[in-house]
């Protein structure tokens, strides 16, 4: 299966089965076009005398005859090498990857359901998640960590992530279970890796000291230009929020070398032209970002529709080349969704097992209940046991786990599907109903991000070449 | 090859030789929390 796709002067052709990815003239583009429409050929249907002549018979009018055989050359050596027209072997592998014994290895800690803002769009319902207000207790997180190394077997890198509502309203019982944290991986060799996400708003230098001390990743959430950022995240008066916490995100990125952090806006049908909050955080001196496109229900306002594709499209399109051009002057930001690294990225056992949430990944309320994700939690239906009695209903977490790209007919034929390995299943469920279905628009907006990210690699290749 | 440049040695049919360990981050756990984004996490071996 392959991908072949133009953008910002790059013919570039996926070979979405190895992942290979080429840029190639435009004969050869045409060429791969032309031996690609029907059924994609073999090295042996590649070597018969006809395929020559019937790309001579398609071709010759616009290329000579000695470079298309030139070039069906080299497509003839990527096929034997593995890069080009590769078959699906995944697929007989997906039983046995998707049955195999899962082990927990992170939780979402919902260690205060309650916020100091209220942010309109927010899943989490004004950090309420569908009921009532509460902080999570040092017993229950304690009571969490120890159901983690539990359920860890032989996995050494456990994640937790310290997330609301807003966490720092809940401080001193993060800093206890991140010491209680330290103590218990070394009686049981494990390494705990702690992240936060906070809006900032309680932030202070002895939050941001400790911060820096245990905390892997931090996840700041900011939207963007004041004004974006203030319409959609009030404080409960309504006042916005930008200027209190603007200052303090920057003294916390730079305090981490802008490493190991990331400021993350959400955008909505308010701001479509978003690539000018990313920019504006690379103009704030931020060096790590993500915004990404808002989850709520159709109804809703800000609710991203199907005829706002072709403007985001064109965004995340702008939002690249300026990207390449800051790059090149040295004043290179990192994008969240356009990080794609092919040549270390996941192995192929991960893009086939998907995000892990109801699985490997759980959400856990400040009571101690157990959901598959932080987007499902106060969904009953969902709730799948608590930190005292362990899993209670393994049946959703076999759903969880039965759910790949290959068990939903919209991801199987799609070429982005080793990169978002079948999207994100609370996407899915809130927009069909189940979790083996895949949300439509989010799939267009991922396919333009993986499109967008490799030609960045296409011309950054050039660059350097360059140089 | 003068047609194509090739950007990348790896292919993902080598990770299935090795590979599977999860020891990598959960995606979720990175930036996101509301999309999927498997693809651009780091294998855990190469860091």
């Amino acid at each position: 299966m392959i991908h072949q796709y133009r953008n910002n002067g790059y013919n570039i052709v996926l070979d979405v089965n190895s992942g290979a990815v080429h840029v190639v003239d435009e004969l050869c583009y045409d060429v791969i076009a032309h031996l690609a429409a029907g059924e994609e050929p073999d090295e042996a249907a590649l070597d018969r005398p006809e395929t020559l002549e019937g790309l001579l018979a398609a071709l010759k009018d616009r290329y000579k005859e000695e470079e298309i055989r030139e070039a069906l050359e080299d497509v003839k050596e990527l096929t034997r090498e593995g890069r080009l027209f590769t078959r699906d072997v995944f697929e007989p592998m997906i039983d046995q990857v998707k049955q195999r014994k899962t082990v927990v290895k992170a939780l979402c800690l919902h260690i205060a359901h309650d916020c100091n803002l209220a942010c309109k769009y927010c899943f989490a319902e004004e950090g309420e998640y569908h009921g009532r207000r509460a902080l999570m207790s040092y017993e229950v997180g304690k009571k969490a960590l120890d159901f983690l190394i539990v359920s860890s077997g032989n996995r050494r890198n456990l994640e937790v992530d310290f997330f609301g509502g807003e966490p720092l309203m809940n401080w001193q019982v993060v800093k206890d279970l991140v010491a209680y944290g330290r103590e218990q991986e070394k009686i049981h060799n494990k390494h705990f890796r702690f992240t936060v996400t906070t809006n900032g708003v309680l932030l202070n230098d002895e939050i941001q000291d400790f911060i820096n001390k245990e905390m892997d990743n931090v996840v700041l959430s900011l939207d963007g230009r004041k004004e974006i950022n203030d319409n959609m995240r009030p404080f409960r008066n309504g006042k916005g929020s930008y200027d209190l916490i603007v200052p303090k995100f920057q003294k916390l990125a730079d305090s981490r070398n802008q490493e190991r952090y990331y400021v993350r806006g959400t955008f909505t049908r308010n701001n479509l032209d978003f690539s000018n909050d990313v920019l504006h955080f690379a103009d704030l001196g931020f060096k790590q970002m993500s915004i990404e496109p808002v989850v709520g229900d159709e109804s809703d306002p800000y609710a991203i529709r199907e005829e706002d594709i072709p403007k985001i499209c064109e965004e995340y399109d702008r939002l690249a080349k300026i990207m390449i051009e800051r790059e090149k002057e040295g004043k290179g930001f990192n994008f969240f969704h356009f990080m794609i690294d092919l040549e270390g990225g996941p192995c192929v056992s991960k893009r086939l097992s998907g995000c892990g949430s109801g699985t490997e990944y759980l959400a856990v309320t400040p009571w101690g209940d157990l959901y598959p994700c932080h987007q499902f939690v106060g969904q009953e239906e969902f709730l799948m046991g608590n930190v005292d009695e362990g899993i209670t209903r393994p049946e959703i977490a076999d759903e969880f786990r039965g759910c790949s790209v290959y068990s939903k007919d919209k991801c199987r034929d799609c070429f982005a599907k080793f990169y978002c390995s079948g999207g994100c299943m609370a996407n899915a469920y809130n927009f069909h109903g189940t979790i083996h279905e895949a949300y439509d628009i989010g799939c267009e907006m991922q396919r333009k991000r993986v499109e967008c990210a490799i030609m960045m690699k296409a011309a950054l290749a050039d660059a350097s070449d360059e140089r | 090859m003068k047609h194509v440049k090739t950007l990348n040695t790896q292919t993902l049919t080598n990770t299935m030789k090795k590979g599977g360990c999860g020891e990598c981050q959960t995606s979720c756990q990175s930036a996101c929390k509301t999309s999927c984004t498997v693809g651009n996490q780091t294998c855990e071996q190469k860091k």
